[in-house]
């Protein structure tokens, strides 16, 4: 079994249609919706943990690309900009799944991507503004 | 027994002992503070926080023809400054907002860009649009002026804090049912999350409890650069509960501090925007503590363990000013990431960077090694705890 949090950009074309529900029904694969939104553009955005076989993943993400649906990995999408971030900590409470945390002996603030469910809520709280958020 | 005299004397031939009060920590603790005070001069320690009270004044040289803009307005990149001066001085505050912000109207507002913001691009040497007005008279008869101006082309300009550095400070908790937004940052409901603003064992306040060396006129690391207490900060409150070592175990002392903006580092002046709360400016402190004697060392010495503060609840206690404290916690359990609050454990977080404030110790302390950096005699102390200086809170009288 593998699992990966990816974003999946839907042209306008794709956003009336029932692509995911492919992915249950014809791969088997599971998945948890962590964010789901259509941008003005009609552009349909949706970050999604994505859990199944390797192989019934690699075809899942096949059949996705074929469909016209752009795909990266989330880790890529929320970024900490290390010339703003001042290490204070204020974001470590407020990040759900613990992927922002201090550091106990440099006290500097460590960002792991592969936990961050992209719920943006360190973005606004942040004093300097250091957390981006590049869908 | 040293003098500032013998201390800087030993600076400018290189031969200083300087340690940061991190190390200062291990040293009275393996040696004992007798030894300690003999071997070390000076300690340095240091700070980087939000802190709203700060500011600068601008001389920005009179244009042709001359403009009064004092009693008129002033604004640099849409934020206002204060023109109630002579014709081309102003004060911009860190918290000043642009006239446009929508602030709190949707809450939470995001106070994206401030008086705070405006300070830092100009420490980074960007040019900024300046747009004033004045009334016009016989001797200044322009009205409009709007021009780019760049901090290099200021005939002054002057960082002026009136509050800094406070001497301990608040955990904040929210007991209330609904998520607040405060200066102390998102408080998450029914005790969600803790938030402290202190760096604690490396803080210049808690590090000389007395006053005892920080005073008027003491040199100091200003915002990267150097700069001068100038007098005691506003709300300056010496006379608190303390701990047996003299310690304020609540907010206590602050300082107002001065210094050339000019020379000053864009990454110690840092604009902030806290959610829901408004905009202000992060900055960085550091101050010298000259190694006098051994007291100095026991107090430079006093490590998180044996520094504390009051969790406050900032949902009814401290906007209705409703005094009492939740509990007394030390920053030694802050900074494990979690404490107990009503048999709650509470997740913390810090507001003020420890990482950056032992960077400003580092700093400061090379700039002493290398002999760049000599300590001043205070010319005047710090209202004490027993001088009867207070903080009190304004006695309204409606008319």
């Amino acid at each position: 079994m593998i699992s990966k949090r990816i974003v999946l950009h839907f042209p306008s074309r794709l956003v009336d249609q029932p692509i995911v529900y492919k992915l249950v029904k014809d791969f088997d694969l599971q998945f948890n919706i962590l964010k789901a939104y259509v941008t003005p553009q009609e552009e349909g955005l949706m970050v999604f943990e994505l859990i199944g076989e390797e192989e019934n993943f690699n075809k899942g993400i096949e059949y996705l690309t074929s469909c016209g649906v752009r795909i990266q990995p989330l880790s890529q999408d929320v970024i900490r900009n290390a010339a703003k971030c001042t290490d204070c900590g204020v974001c470590v409470t407020i990040c759900p799944t613990a992927a922002l945390v201090v550091d106990p002996i440099t006290r500097k603030v460590l960002f792991y991507d592969n936990k961050c469910i992209a719920c943006e809520h360190c973005v606004k709280i942040c004093p300097t503004r250091a957390m981006e958020v590049h869908f | 027994m040293k003098t500032i005299k013998e201390i800087n004397e030993k600076i400018k031939k290189g031969q200083a002992v300087v340690v940061t009060a991190a190390e200062i920590i291990d040293l009275v603790d393996k040696k004992g503070a007798k030894k300690a005070a003999q071997e070390v001069d000076v300690v340095t320690t240091g700070t980087f926080g939000p802190m709203c009270s700060s500011g600068a004044y601008f001389n920005i040289g009179h244009s042709k023809p001359r403009i009064k803009i004092g009693g008129g307005t002033c604004k640099f990149n849409d934020v206002p400054a204060y023109c109630g001066l002579a014709a081309v001085d102003v004060y911009l505050g860190a918290t000043a907002l642009p006239e446009d912000d929508p602030c709190n109207k949707v809450f939470p507002g995001e106070f994206k860009y401030g008086g705070g913001h405006v300070i830092q691009e100009l420490v980074s040497g960007k040019d900024i649009r300046l747009e004033a007005t004045g009334y016009g008279t016989d001797c200044y008869p322009r009205k409009k002026l709007s021009t780019l101006i760049n901090i290099r082309d200021l005939n002054e300009a002057v960082l002026f804090n009136m509050r800094n550095c406070y001497q301990n400070y608040n955990v904040a908790v929210n007991l209330s049912d609904k998520t607040i937004y405060t200066y102390m940052g998102l408080l998450k409901a029914r005790l969600g999350n803790a938030n402290y603003c202190s760096a604690g064992q490396l803080s210049p306040l808690l590090k000389d409890p007395h006053y005892r060396t920080i005073g008027i006129g003491t040199r100091i690391f200003l915002g990267g650069g150097i700069g001068y207490v100038s007098w005691q900060g506003t709300q300056h409150n010496p006379n608190v509960k303390r701990t047996d070592k003299g310690v304020p175990c609540v907010p206590a002392g602050t300082l107002a501090v001065i210094g050339d903006l000019k020379q000053m580092k864009p990454e110690w002046l840092v604009g902030t925007s806290m959610l829901g709360y408004g905009a202000t400016l992060v900055v960085g402190i550091g101050v010298p503590i000259p190694m006098l004697d051994e007291q100095v060392a026991v107090q430079a010495a006093l490590k998180d363990e044996e520094l504390f503060t009051q969790v406050i609840d900032y949902s009814q206690s401290y906007p209705q000013m409703i005094p009492g404290s939740l509990g007394q916690v030390s920053y030694a359990q802050l900074k494990t990431g979690k404490i107990i609050v009503q048999d709650k454990e509470v997740a913390t977080g810090n507001i003020s960077s420890y990482s950056k404030a032992q960077e400003i110790s580092e700093t400061l302390k090379s700039w002493i090694k290398k002999g760049d950096f000599l300590l001043s005699e205070a010319v005047a102390g710090l209202p004490m705890a027993d001088s009867g200086y207070g903080c009190k809170p304004l006695n309204e009288r409606p008319f």
